[in-house]
């Protein structure tokens, strides 16, 4: 569709439903600085339940874990995802469909299926169930929609570019590292920080793959939800949420500049 | 590293270098070698993580569960007999009008927001786009606790209205069903509004001026053009609505109380509380076929590629 203002009654509409989407949200933040501890009406302000969090030792450690988790899967299915995006994007090779097919895999099946069948595989082979199986599972769920996002990032590439690089006597790797990889790189990134937020955001498979002493930052914000609704826990959200916007913000910034450049 | 060495350059084999590693020469020379050489991480990976645990869980569902609640190997079909009980027929009756209600809610949302996008001037798009996708990039707890805290007994929904003098006992809204439906329909909206985007985006504005010169009426012709153009978009945002609600357990546990079980939760306790394995994988399976028959019957309908991808 081209340019032509929306109706009034669209946007009004519009401007509505990005209220619930944000009111919620808004609503949250603003309660983490609440002096009333069962939150019910706002009473004061207070940087209160910001220090208890930050003296909060399961909280710090469930952050730890997260961060180990998120950053060591991010890698691994980056790679992963990006060389089987070349592989799908530039090749045709036997079983090209049925490792098209089953890259998608993850992308349909519930992911409560998913989180049960790792947890009969890993108890099958007798794998302790801990920081290293739910990075293990992350990476799976997380190479998908990396080879996705660097897919549709290769499909406008224009190979001539590549083929000049050569002809001006650059080898392969050269021409990888300078010409191939530069041009895909706002995709991999993109692909990179999906991965992150897939990884921190996740609670299903990680309930089922975690063991003692893995608690990650959701299933910590769970139990809290679950058995003491406090400030805190909207002090953790808040935190939670302006890093996300800050992240997201980077990557907008890096992914424009990438873009004219 | 050794991947990208000898299989990333994607370019033809005119300028190699003579006298390799023969290895790696057929490698470079052979494109279909070198393809596999870089899908084979991923299809490695896949397989010992998703393709071997699936098979696991399907011959999990024909076992037994023993007595200490351990997994007895031997054949039968008895957990999927016990599957047709009415109690957990049900569940998943439950759990099918849940899923499909919050399909239909997040469509209703979600298309006048993705029509309001589509139809901004475009250099606008990608800030509204982001905006839908800014909340939804936090953690799906932490969107559900907000949510928690307007619908509960003394939560700010029930003391505004009190305030207001609209109700004078605060209402029941939290662990029940409907906030359950409100919990999953805030969860998937941008699951929905994505691709319906991206299907209204494509529709040319000549085609429904063509429409208005023919005499049709604005509302007419978007009953006659756009919304049967943005059927595709409607498509793959069910799809990508319908399957994560089906197996969705979190949402009923923190929003649902004690009474709203869906299928997800009835796996889930199977396999963590029940200790019935076998059982819980059969159930798995069932809502394992569930949602490829569902995927399978809506893209049979009407074809569509890309809007699923975005």
């Amino acid at each position: 569709m081209s340019e032509k203002k929306p109706a009034l009654w669209l946007r009004i509409t519009a401007i509505l439903i990005y209220a619930y989407i944000y009111i919620p949200i808004l609503i949250l933040m603003i309660f983490s600085f609440n002096t009333q501890k069962l939150n019910v009406r706002w009473e004061g302000f207070t940087f209160h339940w910001y220090a208890q969090l930050f003296s909060d030792q399961e909280v710090i450690l469930a952050t730890r874990n997260s961060l180990t988790i998120a950053i060591f899967s991010t890698i691994i299915a980056t790679i992963i995802g990006t060389l089987a995006a070349l592989a799908l994007q530039r090749y045709r090779f036997p079983g090209y469909t049925l490792s098209e097919s089953t890259l998608y895999i993850p992308v349909i099946i519930p992911e409560v299926v998913m989180g049960i069948s790792l947890l009969a595989f890993f108890s099958l082979i007798k794998f302790s169930l801990g920081l290293t199986s739910i990075t293990l599972a992350h990476i799976a769920f997380s190479i998908p929609f990396v080879a996705l996002v660097v897919r549709a990032r290769l499909h406008g590439f224009d190979k001539s570019i590549e083929e000049a690089a050569m002809d001006l006597g650059a080898n392969e790797l050269v021409t990888f590292w300078r010409v191939t990889l530069p041009t895909i790189m706002p995709g991999v990134l993109a692909g990179a920080l999906l991965a992150f937020t897939l990884s921190l955001d996740d609670y299903v498979i990680t309930y089922f793959t975690a063991g003692p002493g893995s608690t990650t930052l959701p299933l910590r914000i769970f139990s809290m939800v679950r058995f003491a609704v406090t400030p805190k826990v909207n002090a953790l959200s808040t935190l939670w949420v302006l890093s996300v916007f800050i992240l997201l913000g980077i990557g907008q910034i890096v992914q424009r500049r990438q873009t004219r450049t | 590293m050794s991947n990208l060495e000898h299989g990333g350059q994607p370019v033809v084999g005119m300028h190699l270098p003579t006298k390799k590693f023969s290895i790696l020469r057929s490698i470079r020379e052979n494109k279909r070698s070198q393809g596999l050489f870089l899908i084979s991480p991923a299809i490695l990976y896949l397989l010992v993580f998703l393709i071997i645990p699936s098979i696991l869980v399907i011959l999990l569902s024909f076992m037994t569960r023993g007595p200490y609640g351990n997994v007895v190997y031997r054949f039968n079909v008895d957990n999927y007999l016990r599957l047709i009980d009415s109690l957990y027929l049900r569940i998943l009756w439950f759990s099918l009008v849940v899923a499909g209600m919050t399909t239909v809610f997040t469509i209703l949302i979600g298309y006048p927001l993705a029509y309001y996008i589509a139809r901004s001037p475009v250099n606008q798009r990608p800030i509204l786009l982001f905006l839908i996708l800014l909340p939804f990039w936090t953690n799906f707890i932490i969107r559900i606790y907000a949510w928690i805290m307007i619908l509960r007994t003394e939560g700010l929904l029930n003391t505004f209205l009190q305030n207001l003098g609209l109700i004078h006992f605060p209402l029941d809204l939290l662990y029940t069903p409907t906030a359950v439906l409100i919990g999953m329909v805030y969860e998937f909206l941008p699951f929905m509004v994505l691709p319906l985007y991206t299907s209204l985006e494509k529709i040319e504005l000549s085609q429904l001026e063509a429409a208005a010169d023919l005499g049709a009426r604005p509302f007419r012709a978007f009953w006659r053009i756009t919304l049967p153009l943005s059927f595709p978009g409607m498509i793959a945002g069910s799809i990508l609505v319908f399957i994560p609600a089906m197996g969705m357990f979190v949402v009923p546990d923190l929003m649902g109380g004690a009474k709203t079980i869906l299928v997800g939760n009835l796996i889930r306790n199977q396999f963590l509380v029940a200790r019935d394995w076998p059982f819980g994988a059969a159930a798995s399976m069932l809502l394992l076929i569930l949602t490829l028959f569902f995927t399978l019957f809506y893209t049979r309908r009407a074809g569509f590629g890309e809007e699923l991808l975005v």
